[in-house]
């Protein structure tokens, strides 16, 4: 089945689209597209954030460590793990997980969808900055392949954090940013109700970002987005991520490392 | 073995004379008109506190400082030659207003935009040397500082020499939207990979350095050095208080609240910043010859 890219949607459209709460989440990608995921818990250095989750489980047969931000789906389960919100300790956890990944050879795929980083006054305490500058300059260095795939929203550092990847995968109506549209209007013009006219200057959309080079493959989504027919948006990522990983895991651990430094290098 | 320690013997020697050496802050020409510290509300002369480093003599508080003044403060006399002089960025979103914005700026300022980079002597120490500019768009961090800064670290690994950065930044540069946002990887992974091959890097914090330039290059050095109540964070004060709704304690995100949460090795005045500097130089010199 064909199933093209739409034009016709607005960056704001598709800001909705991608904070709809029927969307599937990180965890459902895990649960449809992966086998016996184990989840893996705990930075080592004192605490568990939920808003990161991360584990090992098998693609067609590999086993392959997977973390993502987690949204819920209700509430409770959003309070729980911080609305996808992540504090230090769950980007040290994802190193540790990075790290461990690198050192039994495992191909890492990462889920982007975060309002951003958490704001607040224990995130800053425990080193917000640090814990996203060490997860990104670690991740560039990374000796085995890592597929970021961008699923919903996809906020500043926060988002970055753990998409430092080989190869980055964007859903059509998913978006990736700089800022919070809100963020950004009341940064510019001091004024968050101007996020509309935000969206459409930012160029945040994946065809926005493909034309520039900051992301390399676009999914395209049904109408009414990922949520009118899941099933055939995991078929489509499913096929990306076998070839993806087919390129990478034929190259050295060298050139693994330095395609994807490259690859960072060239932005501008 | 007597060659090592003659050379030490000099390196001691324009140590010795750079702790006599007046700092003067690069004073050429008179300037008498009058600079009000932000934190007291005192009147200065522009030559009394440039001469004080712009350090505030009755509250202590640092003033900001361009960045060719900063590097006028740390560089040895005449050693400075700078790289990319007229890098400009090109505007990769079309974002309207911008072009213009920044040559406003850029005739006001006399910069092409938020860092200068290139290379000069610290007490006699050859050192790549990048500094931010926060009189520039408040030290953003967009296309042409990511690129500069890269380029200088890699001219740092390449000549082996070591890497000092004075961040000043109130984040990434909004107006070139996700394209900024890549420099934070960028300038990250340079960082790391200059690390692996052996580079000393020393990162110094100064008021402010927010978002995207403390979440990336700004933190992760061999040494973090920061100047006193300097504002050093990853979301800004507002932003935080909108969140939880909540006061903000006193002193928040300050070098002291870094330093005793453990994000910086030392908080050092400015007055002693070209010492402190030079002094880990010397501790981090590569003896290869
Ligand atoms: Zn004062």
């Amino acid at each position: 089945m064909e199933i093209s890219v739409d034009n016709s949607l607005t960056a704001y459209e598709r800001v909705k689209l991608a904070r709809d709460p029927g969307r599937p989440k990180t965890i459902d990608f895990i649960n449809e597209m992966f086998d016996g995921f184990m989840e893996l818990k705990g930075d080592r250095l004192g605490r568990e954030d939920k808003a990161i989750i991360g584990g090992i489980a098998k693609f067609h047969g590999i086993p392959v460590t997977i973390i993502g931000h987690r949204k819920g789906k209700t509430l409770e389960e959003n309070i729980e793990c911080n609305f996808g919100m992540p504090e230090p300790e769950g980007y040290r956890k994802a190193m540790r997980l990075m790290k461990q990944a690198e050192k039994f050879g495992r191909p890492i795929i990462t889920f982007i969808d975060t309002p951003g980083a958490y704001p607040g006054i224990e995130a800053e305490e425990n080193g917000q900055s640090i814990a996203i500058a060490k997860s990104i300059a670690e991740m560039s260095s990374l000796k085995v392949p890592v597929i970021a795939v961008i699923t919903g929203e996809a906020n500043s550092g926060g988002a970055l954090a753990i998409a430092v990847a080989n190869s980055i995968v964007m859903y059509e109506n998913a978006v990736y940013s700089i800022l919070s549209p809100e963020g950004f209007a009341s940064i510019l013009w001091k004024d968050a109700a101007k996020s509309d006219k935000a969206c459409e200057l930012m160029k945040m959309t994946a065809s926005d970002l493909k034309k520039d080079g900051i992301i390399d493959e676009i999914i395209p989504e049904p109408e009414g987005g990922i949520q009118e027919n899941p099933q055939e948006a995991f078929i489509m990522l499913d096929v990306i991520l076998r070839k993806e990983l087919r390129k990478y895991m034929k190259m050295s651990e060298d050139n693994i490392y330095k395609s994807r430094y490259k690859k960072f290098r060239k932005m501008a | 073995m007597s060659g090592i320690f003659a050379n030490k013997r000099n390196q001691l020697f324009s140590l010795k004379k750079l702790r006599n050496e007046k700092i003067d802050g690069g004073i050429t020409e008179e300037d008498n008109s009058l600079v009000v510290c932000p934190s007291c509300k005192h009147e200065y002369t522009k030559d009394f506190i440039k001469k004080r480093l712009r350090v505030c003599p009755d509250c202590g508080f640092h003033m900001t400082v361009s960045a060719r003044e900063r590097i006028k403060q740390l560089a040895d006399k005449g050693t400075f030659k700078e790289h990319n002089v007229s890098m400009s960025t090109e505007d990769p979103l079309k974002f309207p207003g911008y072009k213009n914005k920044i040559k406003d700026i850029q005739n006001t300022n006399g910069n092409k935009d938020a860092v200068i980079t290139g290379v000069c002597n610290i007490g006699g120490h050859k050192t790549v040397i990048s500094v931010m500019d926060s009189t520039f768009m408040m030290g953003s961090m967009g296309t042409v500082v990511g690129e500069k800064f890269t380029q200088a670290v890699e001219y740092a690994m390449s000549n082996k020499l070591p890497f000092v950065s004075v961040a000043c930044s109130g984040g990434a540069r909004m107006q070139e939207g996700m394209h900024s946002l890549m420099q934070m990887a960028k300038t990250s992974a340079v960082i790391e990979k200059f690390s692996k091959s052996g580079g000393f890097y020393m990162s110094i914090l100064t008021h402010p350095t927010m978002g995207g330039v403390s979440a990336s290059f700004a933190t992760i050095g061999d040494i973090v050095i920061a100047e006193p109540r300097a504002l050093i964070g990853f979301a800004g004060p507002r932003v935080i208080k909108q969140t939880i709704n909540e006061t903000l304690p006193k002193g928040f995100q300050r070098a002291e609240f870094q330093e005793e949460h453990g994000f910086v090795d030392m908080i050092v005045e400015r007055k002693d910043l070209k010492k402190t500097v030079c002094r880990l130089l010397e501790y981090h010199e590569r003896n290869e010859d």
